[in-house]
């Protein structure tokens, strides 16, 4: 993992939501293949750090480089990075008008000038990976929040991206639609893809997780391999936090 | 139109209790009912060719002036302010009347009776058509954009394919309103002497003299019409609904 090169760069990243600091001067490098989970508690910036890499919120401060583009508002370096970079919501966000399939075709077709056949083609692909391709023609409302959540997935992968972004994926679901949606992505992990991922899915975050990061206050207070910070957390607050997490 | 069987056998009744109803000018048993109802009918094809051309410019207008509305620059959201505050407080009598007789003198261009009725009617409709649009777009949740976004979508395709369908399913039946509410205000284009219903009645008036008889049919036609509309926009959101489900 060491050799490989920087696929994210985010250097002093600051940003205000009024008079409150949501990041302060936050740096962090995502490697090419690595998987990051983020966590820490509510309110502590973890998802408007991932939300700052596509610009769904502008930084004010500092940089941020997705795959040697600077993100600048300009609208070229928008679109360069918006299409290395795919992201999963936690309230899924479908288009609940389309049915699973026209969610999953209209990117390609609109934005990558597939023609309808080639977008139907990826988009089944897409769905036998998250394994609802029977779901292809229902919409969204008919399927449960397991199943689209990974349409949610499959829609993102339609873009074929380099980066997935996952904010808080899971903490909408009920208990048992949690593993479908982690195994999605845990096969995802294991097929190489550069994952950021926001969750509180502790059992996740060991099994996948290159890179564990934590959050507080808006800054990153512990960074570290997964088994390092897991068994032996550096700082109070990540230790408290685990402790919070895994006796609840 | 279980309001119109109510009512007919009401006017039927009232007519029998009192000495003051003349059906006769419009009893089409007879020659000169027949032909009186056939003439007022005729306005109803200006009445509907007027107000559906008037609309459809209107929801247009109104779509094209919502969307400044919705920016985050300040000069484009004072552009969808100022046209909506200026055009909603002109009487829309006032404005036909000014189209028709005051834009030929600022302009040059003379409209004729039809056009120039469509252009007031729409102009006016478009103010709260931009109002619906607004709030309709504004209901869609954020997260949809985003969506959109993250898919790299460019803004006139966000629109088209994911927020305006939306949109338009919520404000159907604000739509079906503003279209009655057209039907209804399109009469007031008889006083630059538009064919539509409402002036056909008045001649009628001018040479029968039964006003009563005959702006109660002018009443029972309007009726209709709306009637037929409702029922039509139900259908639609029926059909919308039904789509979803």
């Amino acid at each position: 993992m060491t050799d490989q090169p920087n696929l994210i760069e985010m250097r002093g990243v600051s940003k205000h939501f009024g008079d409150f600091q949501a990041l302060k001067d936050v740096s962090l490098d995502v490697k090419l293949g690595e998987r990051v989970v983020i966590c820490g508690p509510s309110g502590s910036g973890k998802s408007t750090l991932i939300r700052c890499i596509n610009r769904l919120e502008a930084h004010e401060a500092g940089e941020i480089v997705v795959d040697g583009v600077t993100l600048t508002q300009s609208q070229d370096s928008l679109d360069k990075i918006r299409g290395t970079v795919g992201m999963v919501f936690q309230q899924f966000n479908l288009f609940p008008h389309l049915t699973v399939l026209e969610n999953l075709t209209l990117g390609p077709r609109r934005v990558l000038g597939l023609s309808e056949d080639e977008a139907k083609a990826r988009a089944m692909l897409y769905l036998e990976r998250v394994q609802i391709p029977d779901q292809a023609d229902k919409l969204p409302r008919q399927l449960s929040g397991g199943q689209q959540q990974r349409v949610a997935i499959a829609r993102s992968l339609c873009m074929e991206p380099r980066i997935m972004l996952f904010d808080e994926p899971t903490s909408a679901l009920d208990p048992e639609m949690i593993a479908e949606v982690l195994d999605v992505m845990t096969e995802l992990a294991t097929s190489g893809m550069t994952m950021i991922v926001v969750t509180h899915e502790m059992g996740f975050a060991r099994r996948v997780a290159d890179k564990m990061v934590f959050m507080d206050k808006g800054e990153i207070v512990e960074v570290g391999t997964a088994e390092d910070v897991f068994t032996a957390p550096k700082s109070d607050r990540f230790a408290a936090f685990i402790k919070q997490i895994l006796n609840h | 139109m279980k309001r119109v069987i109510v009512l007919l056998p009401l006017l039927l009744i009232l007519s029998g209790c009192s000495g003051n109803w003349g059906w006769y000018v419009v009893d089409p048993t007879t020659t000169n009912g027949a032909n009186n109802l056939r003439f007022m009918a005729t306005g109803a094809y200006n009445t509907i060719l007027m107000s559906l051309t008037a609309i459809i410019i209107s929801v247009i207008v109104g779509l094209l002036v919502a969307l400044p509305g919705l920016s985050e620059k300040k000069a484009w959201r004072a552009f969808n302010r100022t046209y909506v505050e200026i055009v909603r407080a002109v009487p829309i009598l006032v404005l036909i009347l000014w189209v028709y007789y005051g834009l030929p003198q600022l302009s040059g261009i003379t409209l004729n009776v039809f056009w120039a009725g469509v252009f007031a009617l729409a102009l006016s409709d478009s103010a709260f058509q931009a109002e619906i649009f607004r709030a309709g777009i504004q209901s869609i949740s954020k997260g949809q954009y985003e969506a959109a976004q993250s898919i790299s979508l460019n803004y006139r395709d966000t629109m088209r394919y994911v927020i305006l369908p939306q949109a338009i399913r919520r404000i159907l039946p604000a739509l079906g309103n503003q279209l009655v509410y057209m039907l209804k205000m399109s009469s007031l284009v008889s006083v630059i002497g538009m064919q539509e219903l409402t002036r056909k009645a008045n001649e009628l008036v001018v040479s029968e003299y039964r006003p009563l008889e005959i702006y109660t049919i002018l009443v029972l036609e309007y009726l209709v019409l709306i009637l037929i509309v409702s029922a039509g926009v139900r259908w639609l959101e029926r059909r919308m609904n039904s789509s979803e489900a």
